[in-house]
């Protein structure tokens, strides 16, 4: 489980979130959603450590992660898998070299290991028969595949999904929401995942942190949240007329 | 940011580089391929550019040598004193921080902007040694090889220039070239030490720029401009503190 308690961070005289607890629990799919620049995606990199909160607790199963020191960091870090919202692989190496990559630098694995163990994870989001290729031949959508096969290569206690439908078609973004979702379930794993997503959050969405003005506004479940009496909540879900209508025949029936 | 604060976030940047690598195999293989990348891929251009530079330079030198009391000597022994002391290491410095700097800071900008070091940290790699060490210690250690073969091939160059015009024969050519070597073999030392301080200066401003690059591709080019002017400019100033402890 990932705790974060009373977390607040400013970028010089800006403040961007105010004093945000919430709870991440393991076997579930966390979404943090919110408008742009509200503080989602500072929130998740203060979580990870790639900011440094000024006050507060970010907790990993009992671990105050948040006062470690770089060392005592790197452990859990190792427990950490992230797909970035660009895929973030690395440019000059293969598609298997990028799974393998994680392996490579912290287990004691024999390349024929290695290997085997990249292959599995490339088969599990669906990616077969591309392993020489270098990234830039892929597709996007199959970029996101390879990124969340990288990120689960070390079987990672955490997961952390930055707008992983960002620039996919409708289908490949639910194909990639099925993943994460099975991913979840299946190694039980505490999945944070950031989203403008509605129908994310609809389909996957079984634990909802709401950030407004830099702050948790609102949380619940993919079910609370189509009846939720929270204004700033209704205007961002249901933001388009398509959705408007559907809260409307909901209400309605 | 001031000249200041780069300086001192330059420094406390090389902390980082010199810890310990996460895994020393990684580390070799990516030590060898960037030595590959950075110096042997550079040693064409370097050959290139020191033929003509030493043909150049030898014909100046006879050019200018209208004193009938000048031994005609004296051609091949400016040329290798030249080469030695100020062309090869420092304006093949100059041209590579041109050629290696831009290289260096575009792809660790490139890998910034990309969320690329972002992945690196997350995984728990200490992004700045794993990016920046190898490139470093491949470049110091290797480079001084590349200006030794620069200064061969200027000598050559500045032999088959002289030769070819008839400004002087080979045999005089090379009593110059061996003159005073016995008085002056330490500043084939001098230069090496500096080439070292050199290659030391491009790569580690180069990998500075790249790694705190900021925004987008615009951003990623205006690194690798500012890498090379800074390392041209600190290049100049650690040449002439180098030459007034050493050598005055």
């Amino acid at each position: 489980m990932i705790e974060v308690k009373n977390i607040s961070k400013s970028f010089g005289d800006t403040q961007i979130l105010f004093d945000i607890s919430a709870k991440f629990e393991p076997g579930k799919v966390n979404l943090i959603i919110g408008g742009s620049g509200q503080g989602k995606s500072v929130l998740t990199k203060c979580i990870v450590g790639l900011h440094e909160i000024d006050e507060g607790e970010v907790v990993y199963d009992s671990r105050v992660f948040s006062k470690m020191g770089r060392v005592d960091r790197k452990v859990i870090r190792q427990e950490i898998g992230m797909l970035f919202q660009g895929s973030a692989l690395f440019d000059s190496l293969t598609v298997i070299e990028n799974v393998m990559f994680p392996l490579k630098m912290f287990t004691d694995m024999t390349k024929e290991e290695r290997a085997e163990r990249a292959k599995f994870c490339l088969e599990r989001v669906g990616i077969i028969d591309k392993d020489d290729l270098l990234p830039a031949e892929t597709s996007g959508g199959m970029q996101k595949r390879i990124a969340i096969a990288r990120a689960i290569a070390m079987n990672p206690r955490y997961l952390f999904c930055d707008e992983p439908n960002s620039g996919l078609d409708p289908k490949t973004s639910i194909l990639i929401d099925n993943l994460i979702k099975e991913i979840t379930y299946e190694y039980n794993m505490t999945t944070i995942v950031i989203t403008h997503d509605m129908n994310s959050v609809i389909e996957i969405g079984d634990h909802i942190v709401f950030i407004n003005q830099g702050r948790n506004w609102w949380q619940g479940n993919n079910k609370d949240i189509l009846s939720t009496d929270n204004q700033e909540v209704i205007d961002f879900v249901y933001a388009s007329n398509f959705m408007k209508n559907l809260r409307s025949k909901l209400i309605n029936n | 940011m001031n000249l200041f604060e780069h300086i001192g976030k330059y420094f406390l940047m090389l902390r980082f580089v010199f810890a310990k690598p996460e895994k020393g195999r990684v580390f070799w293989e990516r030590f060898f391929t960037e030595a590959q990348g950075i110096v042997i891929n550079s040693i064409p251009l370097i050959g290139f550019l020191s033929i003509f530079m030493g043909g150049v330079i030898s014909l100046q030198t006879a050019s200018n040598m209208s004193s009938p009391l000048l031994p005609e000597y004296t051609i091949g022994y400016i040329t290798r004193q030249s080469t030695i002391l100020e062309f090869s290491p420092t304006i093949i410095s100059l041209i590579v921080a041109g050629k290696v700097g831009s290289n260096i800071a575009s792809e660790i900008g490139t890998m910034r902007v990309t969320e690329q070091i972002d992945a690196l940290e997350i995984m728990g790699v200490n992004s700045i040694g794993f990016l920046m060490l190898p490139k470093i210690l491949a470049t110091t250690l290797f480079f001084p090889f590349a200006i030794i073969i620069s200064m061969l091939l200027s000598l050559i160059g500045g032999w088959i220039a002289g030769v070819t015009s008839n400004l002087y024969t080979t045999e005089t050519y090379i009593i110059g070239l061996r003159a005073f070597w016995d008085i002056d073999q330490h500043h084939l030392y001098y230069a090496l030490g500096k080439t070292m301080v050199f290659a030391f200066v491009i790569t580690s401003i180069a990998c500075y720029y790249g790694y705190y690059t900021k925004g987008g591709a615009l951003e990623v080019g205006k690194s690798s401009t500012n890498a090379v002017v800074a390392a041209s400019v600190t290049i100049l100033l650690v040449n002439y503190i180098i030459t007034q402890l050493v050598l005055v």
